[in-house]
């Protein structure tokens, strides 16, 4: 496994904004770096205007939930890419559900608005600065987030299905 | 310049007509819709509207063991679902890390670039549809068709195919399969280039294409654009080669280029890319001679399912056969990404596993869902009919864009 991009990148990221960044891990092919919240969007345009990083191409954004971190319940992904030296890096960033406000990133990549259109529909965060942030996959009449864990998938009055059996 | 005639105009206010073209208009091809602010018969603004057929492939996929999920890739790009198929395929074993024997890679390659070659010929068959060539819409689509028999005779299926298994492919490709890809190697470049003659050199094809929808190699990079449609645009920015899968780097092809990003581009790559398929597939062919015969999997029986004969004859194939569909195996926890060149662009999957037996979180990377978005920019300023025309040389598929 190469992480040669873990180091580089991540050296400079620390040299950079020091605590801000909590953790960098490979995870495969990929080197990973959980940004605190409030850092988030410095750190990318940092990483898109450095011209050494130059991550200029924004691949995906995802929203992500872990009920089970307290105060760090809510998520997003980003995913970057190097066209010209080829090499990608992850990002993430974690907040409260409480509290689901993050910096929109639509001014660095234009690309981000229906992304984070889509995040917001499914995940409910909100996207500080979004230039048109309403709903995009669901009815603009739904009341709730779906992606969201605690929304089962099927309806949860129904007896006939179990799977308890089935693992999760 | 008289006063009077100054204040005269003044008086006039300009009205804007609004214009729904979609949800069904038949020209959109799918279930879209654009509300256009018009100028008589140019386009002011628009504003897309999307998720018309979403069906919460992401959810759903939290609720799937993995084997299961395959039929849900079917259905995003479903003119070319064997990719997706593929895609998903390669995205878990690169989780499991299982490594995929040679002669698989190449199969899967065959695959793969026979249904890029369907998806482009949907595409460029639509140009020259919407440009008022019905012709060569109903001539190439038969040879689409030769594509799904042989697709049909590999899987059983044509459209949602769910072609391949995790760790290789479900079976062999039988001998009339192989002879079928034969026989469309030799037969199909000709009729291509049949078509070709119709449009490729046509005065009112190149009028009608040529700067319709254009867009600059920078703003496709600022929308996020992939795959043909960035390639038209100047950028040589392709999955197969940047990021090889399934052996890509020991194939020699060439990744075509334009240079106005308008819709004759978008034609010409597509067409170009067809070309490169062929030789792609042809290339497959000699060096799967090369591999031992018969291998068709990769020998992981913790997660390929065990043929049925065995699970009822052998006890351990009716273990493992038990174990899988039951959920029972070991999967690692992680997260990877693997993206593919789909027929639309990079077709990402993100999948974050907990070690249970569907994926905690699972995102497509929709290219189509990506660039749609930069649409209204396109048309902006052009007329409806070529409005019509840059969406069907964008290739926007609904199932892709709603996922």
């Amino acid at each position: 496994m190469d992480t040669t991009l873990l180091t580089t990148v991540g050296g400079k990221l620390k040299a950079k904004f020091g605590d801000a960044i909590i953790s960098a891990e490979q995870h495969y092919d990929f080197p990973v770096f959980v940004i605190r919240k409030d850092a988030i969007f410095d750190v990318m345009k940092f990483l898109k205007e450095d011209e050494e990083s130059a991550y200029t191409f924004l691949t995906t954004l995802c929203g992500l939930h872990y009920p089970d971190q307290k105060g760090h319940e809510l998520g997003v992904m980003y995913q970057l890419h190097n066209l010209q030296k080829n090499n990608r890096i992850r990002l993430k960033t974690f907040f409260p559900v409480s509290d689901p406000q993050i910096p929109t990133v639509t001014t660095l990549f234009e690309t981000a608005n229906w992304m984070e259109r889509q995040e917001f529909d499914f995940y409910g965060i909100i996207f500080k600065g979004h230039p048109n942030l309403k709903r995009i996959l669901n009815m603009d009449e739904m009341t709730y987030h779906p992606m969201r864990k605690e929304y089962p998938l099927e309806d949860g009055t129904r007896e006939d299905k179990d799977d308890k059996m089935f693992g999760r | 310049m008289s006063k009077e005639k100054n204040t005269n105009t003044d008086i006039i206010e300009k009205e804007y007509t609004t214009l729904n073209l979609g949800p069904t208009h038949p020209a959109t091809h799918g279930i879209f819709q654009n509300v256009l602010k018009m100028d008589g018969e140019i386009i002011v603004e628009g504003e897309s509207t999307v998720g018309y057929i979403h069906r919460a492939f992401e959810k759903i996929a939290e609720r799937r063991p993995y084997y299961q999920i395959t039929v849900l890739t079917d259905r995003m790009n479903y003119c070319s679902s064997p990719i997706n198929n593929m895609g998903w395929h390669m995205t878990v074993e690169k989780l499991l890390k299982i490594e995929i024997p040679k002669r698989v890679q190449y199969m899967r390659v065959i695959i793969m670039e026979l249904s890029r070659i369907s998806d482009h010929i949907i595409c460029n068959t639509i140009i020259g549809q919407d440009a008022g060539g019905t012709t060569g819409f109903l001539y190439l689509f038969q040879w689409r068709e030769r594509i799904y028999e042989v697709f049909e005779e590999i899987c059983g299926a044509r459209l949602t195919t769910n072609i391949g298994r995790i760790g290789g492919l479900e079976r062999d490709f039988s001998p009339k399969a192989w002879a079928l890809i034969d026989k469309f190697l030799k037969d199909f470049p000709p009729k291509l280039q049949e078509f070709n003659n119709l449009l490729m050199r046509n005065r009112i094809f190149m009028d009608r294409t040529i700067n319709c929808g254009p867009i600059t190699g920078e703003r496709a990079l600022e929308y996020g654009f992939t795959g043909p449609n960035l390639r038209a645009a100047g950028v040589d920015y392709d999955v197969r080669v940047m990021n090889p899968y399934s052996s890509y780097e020991e194939f020699d092809f060439i990744v075509p280029v334009g240079t106005q990003g308008d819709t004759y581009d978008r034609f010409m790559v597509r067409d170009e890319e067809m070309k490169q398929s062929l030789s792609i597939i042809q290339q497959a062919l000699d060096k799967i001679k090369k591999e031992p015969e018969g291998v068709f999997h990769a020998d992981v029986p913790e997660f390929f399912l065990p043929p049925k004969e065995e699970v009822y004859n052998n006890m351990e194939a009716l273990i493992y056969h038990f174990k899988i569909v039951m959920g029972e195996t070991e999967i690692p926890v992680g997260e990877v990404y693997h993206a593919v060149e789909g027929g639309n662009g990079e077709l990402g999957f993100y999948l974050i596993s907990d070690g249970g037996r569907s994926p905690y979180r699972l995102h497509f990377r929709r290219p189509c869902f990506i660039y749609y978005q930069a649409y209204t920019e396109m048309i902006k300023g052009q007329l409806l009919s070529d409005a019509i025309l840059t969406m069907s040389s964008m290739n926007v598929i609904a199932g892709e864009l709603d996922a």
